[in-house]
């Protein structure tokens, strides 16, 4: 089974990238999350034909849980089925959530309401999850995420260690991906 | 936010991530060993000719069937784990119950037709219905958390696999305390017994595996 499978060339590339980002490739890591997110976009685009859920929402959790739960790739196993299981789990659940609001159908006007080809503002945005963060979480994420700042300007900024901020930014992370969405 | 700058960001956090999720449930086994150990002994404990029967053929059937269930859904539960994994291998879980099917047959022709209700029912059916999930609801809850830190994509199957995983562990040892060791009973109280842990574990799971 395994053992006569074929890596597609796009799955050998992202695979390469996954794993030097592993290894603490940073660039990797970005060029790899960036591929994703393309490839999410437009994998949740195809089938958010009908309103209430943003292809932008699932493509921002898949990203975070890709990042979170990256552990559970195996290393010799193929990435994009794995990529793909943790988007459709993540659009499965942004429906489940969505279950109880009414949903209008505009397949029909979908050739007038053409989808834009760029990236949308999300609906849901990520920064109102950054707002409710615990203080020192929320300084660390907002330098890093919202302003870019890197780990150690920020760590020179607050006046912690690089090694305090790097906790602070991932369990900020893991909390807003625990978050996202649920408001 | 952007999602370009959320790239960003996730990028800069590259604290080295945590072991695999197969090490993960590993660890979490070796845990309930322990928990399962531990409650058999303080509450139970091995029948008194334990001994005399691991030279029965019934008895140590009671672990094969035991033992074979935990192993296949510990494999199973593994693969669950992960986001992507084939779901092919989950038919191994047929195997303990395939051994038991078989046993139930020979029995049908090894006992009189006389003594079928007497050994289907046996000498302590609450017993076993009430010290299997006993000592297999300290595992479950051990497997769950495993899980937990992987990523299992279908929640409710993981948390089913799970619970057979955790009621072959309960069985296995509550199986050196039974005094009944017909197929005929192993495959219906033992049976009622672990499928209530599977359940508890599905709606454990439905609701604990979020992520």
């Amino acid at each position: 089974m395994r053992g006569n499978f074929v890596r597609s060339p796009d799955d050998a590339e992202l695979a390469a990238l996954l794993k030097a980002a592993i290894a603490g490739d940073e660039r990797a890591y970005a060029a790899f999350l960036a591929e994703v997110a393309a490839r999410v976009r437009s994998f949740a685009r195809r089938r958010l034909s009908a309103g209430g859920v943003d292809a932008e929402d699932i493509v921002q959790e898949t990203l975070l849980a890709i990042h979170l739960k990256r552990h559970t790739w195996r290393q010799d196993a193929a990435v994009l089925p794995w990529v793909f299981a943790i988007a459709r789990f993540k659009m499965i659940d942004a429906f489940r959530r969505r279950g109880r609001s009414i949903e209008v159908d505009i397949s029909e006007f979908s050739e007038t309401l053409a989808e834009p080809e760029k990236e949308a503002v999300s609906s849901r945005d990520i920064g109102r999850v950054v707002e409710a963060l615990a203080p020192a979480q929320k300084a660390v994420v907002s330098a890093i995420s919202v302003e870019g700042h890197s780990i150690a300007d920020t760590a020179r900024a607050l006046d912690m260690t690089e090694a305090a901020v790097r906790v602070a930014f991932h369990r900020g992370l893991a909390t807003i991906a625990a978050r996202f969405g649920k408001g | 936010m952007q999602t370009n700058d959320l790239i960003e960001a996730l990028a800069k956090d590259t604290r080295s991530q945590g072991p695999s999720p197969m090490l993960a449930l590993a660890g979490a086994a070796a845990v309930a060993v322990m928990i399962a150990a531990a409650v058999f002994f303080a509450v139970l404990g091995p029948r008194p000719d334990f001994a005399h029967a691991m030279g029965t053929s019934r008895f140590v059937l009671k672990f094969v069937v035991t033992g074979a269930l935990a192993a296949t859904a510990f494999a199973c539960t593994a693969r669950l784990a992960r986001p992507g994994e084939s779901l092919r291998g989950t038919a191994l879980l047929l195997l303990a119950p395939a051994i038991l099917i078989v046993a139930v047959a020979v029995e049908f022709q090894a006992i009189p037709s006389v003594d079928w209700e007497a050994r289907w029912i046996g000498t302590n059916s609450l017993v076993c219905m009430m010290s299997i999930p006993l000592i297999g609801i300290g595992p479950l809850a051990v497997f769950l958390a495993a899980l937990r830190y992987g990523a299992p994509t279908r929640p409710r199957l993981a948390g089913a696999v799970a619970g057979l995983l955790a009621g072959g562990m309960g069985a296995l040892f509550y199986a050196a305390h039974c005094p009944d060791d017909s197929p005929f009973f192993v495959a219906t109280w033992y049976t009622i017994a672990i499928a209530g842990l599977a359940v508890v574990g599905a709606l454990a799971g439905q609701r604990l595996l979020r992520w």
